[in-house]
């Protein structure tokens, strides 16, 4: 199957289209609360929880016997909360810094699902298989009431997040003055923090514990690179999110069936690295162009103001002088000669130039324009 | 006559870990002096702002505004953090930095409207920084980033103002700019304490002084306490420094 099969197919398709939908919309809220952990410097956060979740499953499976997977997210979910109260707890109680807290629940944690899960895969229990898909991800396995509870999340996330607006900007702008104005800011740090989670344990399914917080911080990452607006940054990164989502689960079920996760991944990295390069104020063409635009014109006025210079000495400001008297001043060249015949600030004869009164005149107030640029 | 007293701290004792960085402080800050706070790196400047606005949480001691608790006059206060406390990379514009010193009147979930604007944008041209209002903050020089804090203390419109140096990393124009706007907030009545590190400085801006090191060494008139004897208690060196007035 393509990728224009895919496509036609989820018009059509029941199931095609739940699994395009939920992508979209987990893509989307990741977009969202995940500018919050890049903007708050914690994006290594959606790393150690999504690590942090996998005994949770593990426990789950073993104590249920079933693979539902909304008992699997709640297993998740308890045990990716427990992981993140303890990073809290080791920053906050210990002379640890916060990359040591989170590399050590993460590994901590991590190794402990492994343990479980390799248990639990020698177990006769044929119902086992496909729980390794936590790993990796498998948007395939989504029904319609695993979409319908991330829809009804990110429903309630979009309604704290347009309630709490104000708070949750000051909070990542200024912790310490929001405190002074009298906000808990205890309650907006856990209610951030928890949503966090609950995004990261929704996205566990499709993209799988390994890769999650790619999906959290890729999209803010690359949003961040089109505004320096906090709202046009988050819908944009909710956008970038969906796209991600929908794009890796179609190349990934289009496809020998590759995993989700990676996939989605990879498509939320080509998002970042157009970002980087192509975003028209922070990104790296546009800003080595506006260099070197800015370098030539220097070096072209840098010339003027040497011409003006031996120019001046003279009585009429265009008699002609030789251009080898250049020569041992640096960044002219032939080309920037006739930059400046185009500006008509000098004149080329053979071998000579000559200053023109419009030179003269730029030449004369080059000081005071390069200040007030 | 009774004197008012702006902020009094009794006893006051906080720590980091097991050292203390405030040791048995006692303080009282009369209403509508302009006061440095002066001391060397580490002798407890900042914690003591910051333990007065409930930033920190003391080991032990009281805090009043106007003879009662903080929390109760939250209203009142005012805050200008160090700039440096802040990523400048956030994506927002001067005014909506500014704007958020009208979040705490505003209190929960309530979105400042029109008055909260013109409130900002008048904040801004008292500190010359009105052309800049729509800038991405990132873009703003040091000192136009240190004047765009204080317009957000100044939206707050309170009594008493607490400035973490205010005149770190500034060219000399802005620190007069943000001088003259201390003064006049003093001549209009309010109480303002200033982290300081200039101390050539001290006789010419302010009429109030604290020297801190960890423990309170001395607080008064600068005309009266601001010598050689106290820089040399504080600092451990004989800190000879010019005094005019």
């Amino acid at each position: 199957m393509s990728i224009t099969e895919y496509f036609e197919l989820v018009i059509t398709d029941y199931t095609l289209r739940t699994i395009t939908l939920g992508t979209a919309v987990l893509g989307a809220i990741c977009g969202m609360l995940g500018s919050f952990a890049v903007l708050r410097k914690q994006s290594l956060l959606g790393d150690a929880i999504s690590h942090a979740a996998l005994p949770g499953i593990a426990i789950a499976f073993l104590i249920t016997g079933a693979k539902d997977s909304n008992v699997l997210m709640l297993g998740a979910l308890v045990s990716g909360l427990i992981g993140t109260f303890w990073i809290r707890g080791i920053t906050s109680k210990t002379h640890l810094k916060s990359d040591t807290a989170l590399g050590l629940i993460l590994s901590l944690f991590f190794g402990f699902g492994m343990l479980l899960l390799t248990f639990i895969q020698k177990q006769p229990n044929a119902n086992q298989a496909g729980l390794d898909k936590y790993l990796f991800g498998q948007a395939a396995t989504l029904v319609e009431k695993d979409v319908t509870i991330m829809v009804f999340v990110t429903g309630i996330c979009l309604i704290v997040l347009l309630l709490f607006w104000k708070e949750f900007k000051i909070l990542l702008f200024d912790a310490d003055y929001t405190k002074t104005l009298g906000f808990n800011t205890k309650f907006i740090d856990i209610l951030i923090t928890f949503f966090i989670v609950l995004a990261i344990v929704l996205g566990l399914q499709t993209v799988g514990v390994v890769l999650m917080s790619a999906l959290l911080l890729a999209p803010a990452a690359a949003a961040r690179q089109w505004t320096n607006s906090l709202k046009v940054m988050i819908i944009l990164a909710a956008i970038f999110g969906a796209f991600s989502g929908v794009l890796g689960t179609a190349i990934s079920a289009s496809d020998n069936n590759l995993s989700t996760g990676p996939v989605i991944v990879l498509v939320a990295g080509v998002f970042v690295l157009f970002s980087f390069i192509f975003s028209p104020e922070r990104g790296i063409l546009f800003r080595e162009i506006r260099f070197r635009k800015n370098r030539n014109d220097l070096q072209l006025k840098k010339t003027l103001q040497f011409m003006y210079g031996i120019a001046k000495t003279h009585e009429n400001i265009s008699h002609p002088h030789a251009i080898r008297i250049l020569n041992n001043f640096q960044g002219f060249t032939k080309g920037s000669l006739r930059t400046m015949e185009e500006k008509e600030w000098i004149q080329l004869k053979g071998q000579e130039w000559s200053l023109t009164p419009v030179g003269f005149e730029e030449a004369k107030n080059l000081f005071n324009q390069q200040k007030n640029d | 006559m009774k004197q008012k007293f702006a902020i009094k701290v009794d006893d006051l004792t906080v720590a980091y870990d097991y050292k203390p960085v405030l040791w048995d402080i006692d303080l009282a800050v009369p209403e509508g002096v302009l006061m440095a706070i002066v001391g060397p790196n580490g002798a407890g400047k900042s914690t003591l702002i910051k333990a007065v606005l409930g930033i920190i949480k003391p080991i032990a001691g009281s805090i009043s505004i106007y003879d009662k608790p903080y929390k109760e006059q939250r209203k009142l206060v005012a805050y200008v953090p160090q700039k440096g406390s802040v990523d400048w990379d956030f994506p927002t514009t001067a005014i909506d930095v500014v704007m958020m010193g009208t979040y705490g009147s505003l209190g929960w979930i309530k979105r400042p409207g029109q008055k909260e604007k013109k409130a900002a944008l008048e904040a801004l041209e008292k500190v010359g920084m009105l052309p800049f209002k729509n800038r991405q903050i990132s873009q703003l020089s040091g000192g136009q980033q240190q004047r765009v804090f204080l317009a957000r203390a100044l939206v707050q419109n309170a009594s008493i103002y607490f400035m973490d140096e205010p005149f770190q990393g500034v060219d000399a124009s802005t620190e007069i700019a943000i001088i003259n706007i201390l003064k006049e907030l003093r001549k209009a009545g309010k109480t303002l304490v200033v982290v300081h590190h200039d101390l050539q400085t001290v006789p010419e801006y302010f009429d109030w002084v604290t020297f801190l090191n960890v423990k309170k060494i001395a607080a008064g008139p600068v005309k009266e306490i601001f010598n050689d004897d106290n820089l040399t208690k504080t600092y451990g060196i004989n800190y000879k420094v010019a005094i005019n007035k």
